[in-house]
């Protein structure tokens, strides 16, 4: 039962992948853009899903994580650096920055953090809007233009849909290798039983700081990607909001489950498209439907599917003792 | 120094209102650890009740105050407990964290969509009048707020210090299980602490909007001023969330004045930094829980 469930898994991921490199075909360019959107987003929902659903840590720094990396590319692009660098710059970039801001902050836990990276994002929405010399100020950074990848153009709107596809493939594999790998598993520790993790000779510290720069640089490298997708960027784009969006995206999905945060950025990205027949009630109907999956499912989309599973699990098991213990009761009269 | 007797006094009148309102906010998390973002909108939202009041059933301004304290009260305090709190809390912080963002987004989107989206005009209690005072500058408006948030705040330290009902909720916000075993009726109490919030937040929606317009986004700014009034005077203590409101005011006006007023919203927040790194349980607070 187990391994069938295992198996309706990942025959889910398959069909989603194929649906999603089959959505040009069906698919209009406004529709493309949404789906491009919802993988940009979907590599900072990993990156917080990482800090906060693995290390246990709550940030609301993330959007400005993902502004640095969109001011990163932007800023470097008129000076002629290729992407790929830029790129990579952005997600160095942030990793430093996370770092350096993990320090102070990891000081403290749970809500004072929120605080802390609340007020971090704020900081960084007013540098973004009062350096108007490096940044554009208000009037934001235009004109930012695609990529050209080893000769091969992502200007048009599929391409570039394939390429942030691409790019969110590559990072998933990266925290899928590192979720693996003994960094991963003291993550897990971290979260579960962070004095247990300790006296077992982790250095906590140093793990929770890791995480903390790792999902911060995530951040970064979605931005890197937002910038060339919608061209053009603005400090408000990165502010509070964002950040409670990507919280959102995670919780919603299942904090802690791998594929959480991609059903949570497809909740927060599409979900507010679906319902735009609704007009400008749509948000309000958004919102609703938030509240409501809050309450019924308080763990996220992928916890239900979770509990479920082991509903499924738990009858299989108490259908297979009881026909066991028929069996048991039989044997006496047999012998 | 007129000047800057002006705005030492124009940042008090506002820091009070955040002080109202971060009362209210460290009110709840006492009773029942719940973070509430949605508390900015919380201030933004009495004001239209108000209005709605006004308008749709023709009430005098007064009238109209009181239905929107009652409205809000029921609305703001009871349901938002009985709705959203109640259901959630057993399942920890974040996914009621979560509620309150989806409910701050709930209450703007609608008072946009049902109300309006323009900045309406709000009756203000007194006539706007400036005095002068020693060279300064005054609006009676500010006066206004100082007092009615001196005597909202006074009369709540009564009621928390002075009275039995008062100390039965102190006792359920520090330790539960302990005042259960004493006999508090603990339930009754944290139902009490979320009806003073909605009696608080429309205080303070009343006190601002003659200044500030009413306007769906208002909750925005206020609601950060909260959350920073409530940890630099420290989570734990009625008295620090009043000790933070004030000294945010009037660190946001001299700071804006006198250092620089494009950073205007970075003060605060530098403020917030070092109040949770160095003095984590706030300037008055005191130490019980462990958060370095």
């Amino acid at each position: 039962m187990k391994t069938l469930l295992k198996y309706a898994q990942v025959a889910l991921v398959v069909l989603a992948i194929a649906a999603l490199l089959a959505a040009p075909l069906v698919l209009k360019p406004y529709g493309i853009f949404v789906l491009s959107q919802w993988a940009v987003m979907a590599i900072a929902a990993v990156g917080l899903n990482l800090t906060l659903g693995y290390a246990g840590q709550i940030s609301l720094a993330q959007a400005s994580f993902v502004g640095i990396g969109a001011y990163t590319v932007a800023l470097l692009q008129p000076f002629g650096v290729p992407f790929a660098l830029a790129f990579v710059a952005a997600g160095l970039l942030s990793f430093a920055i996370g770092w350096v801001l993990g320090y102070p902050a990891l000081r403290v836990q749970h809500h004072y953090l929120a605080f802390v990276t609340l007020a971090f994002t704020t900081l960084v929405f007013l540098v973004m809007r009062n350096e108007e010399w490096l940044t554009g100020g208000i009037y934001g950074i235009s004109n930012i233009k695609r990529p050209i990848i080893l000769g091969w153009s992502t200007v048009k709107p599929v391409p570039f849909y394939y390429f942030a596809l691409g790019m969110l493939a590559l990072v998933t594999a990266i925290v899928w290798w590192l979720l693996r790998s003994p960094w991963g598993r003291a993550f897990t520790a971290l979260r579960e039983n962070p004095i247990r993790a300790l006296s077992l000779g982790i250095d906590t510290r140093r793990y929770t700081l890791f995480a903390f720069a790792f999902g911060s640089a995530l951040g970064g490298l979605s931005g890197a990607m937002h910038a060339p997708l919608v061209q053009f960027i603005e400090p408000t784009s990165f502010g509070l909001s964002l950040s409670l969006t990507l919280l959102l995206m995670v919780i919603v999905g299942g904090s802690g489950y791998f594929l959480g945060p991609f059903v949570g950025a497809l909740v927060a990205v599409i979900m507010p498209e679906w319902l735009r027949f609704a007009d400008g009630l749509y948000l309000i109907a958004y919102a609703l439907l938030v509240l409501l999956l809050m309450t019924f499912c308080p763990s996220g989309i992928l916890g239900l599917f979770g509990r479920l599973a082991n509903l499924i699990e738990t009858r299989a098991a108490s259908a297979r003792r009881q026909s066991l213990s028929a069996k048991l009761d039989q044997k006496p009269v047999s012998s | 120094m007129s000047a800057f007797l002006q705005l030492l006094i124009s940042g008090l009148a506002t820091g009070a209102i955040y002080a109202i309102v971060a009362v209210g906010f460290t009110l709840i998390w006492q009773t029942s650890q719940t973070i509430n973002f949605a508390q900015g909108e919380f201030v933004m939202i009495p004001a239209f009740f108000v209005l709605a009041a006004m308008k749709l059933g023709g009430l005098p301004f007064w009238a109209a105050c009181l239905v929107g304290l009652a409205v809000s009260v029921f609305v703001l305090g009871v349901m938002f407990k009985q709705a959203i709190v109640d259901p959630m809390l057993k399942h920890g912080v974040l996914p009621l964290v979560i509620s309150t963002i989806a409910l701050s987004l709930l209450l703007k989107e609608s008072a946009k969509e049902f109300y309006s989206s323009q900045a309406q005009p709000f009756p203000s209690l007194v006539p706007s009048v400036d005095l002068n005072l020693f060279g300064a500058v005054i609006s009676t408006q500010s006066l206004l707020v100082l007092g009615v948030a001196f005597v909202t705040v006074g009369g709540l330290n009564l009621l928390l210090n002075r009275t039995r009902f008062g100390r039965a909720m102190q006792a359920t916000a520090q330790n539960r299980s302990v005042a259960r075993i004493l006999g508090v009726p603990v339930e009754r109490m944290v139902l009490a602490t979320f009806v003073i919030n909605g009696l608080l937040v429309a205080i303070a929606s009343i006190l601002i909007s003659p200044i500030y317009l009413v306007k769906f986004t208002n909750g925005e700014t206020l609601g950060l001023a909260a959350f920073i009034a409530a940890i630099v005077g420290g989570f734990n203590q009625v008295r620090g969330a009043i000790v933070g409101g004030l000294v945010l005011g009037v660190v946001d006006n001299l700071s804006a004045a006198y250092i620089s007023a494009q950073y205007r919203g970075a003060f605060p927040l530098f403020l917030l930094i070092a109040v949770i790194l160095l003095k984590p349980e706030g300037l008055v607070g005191r130490r019980e829980e462990r958060t370095v």
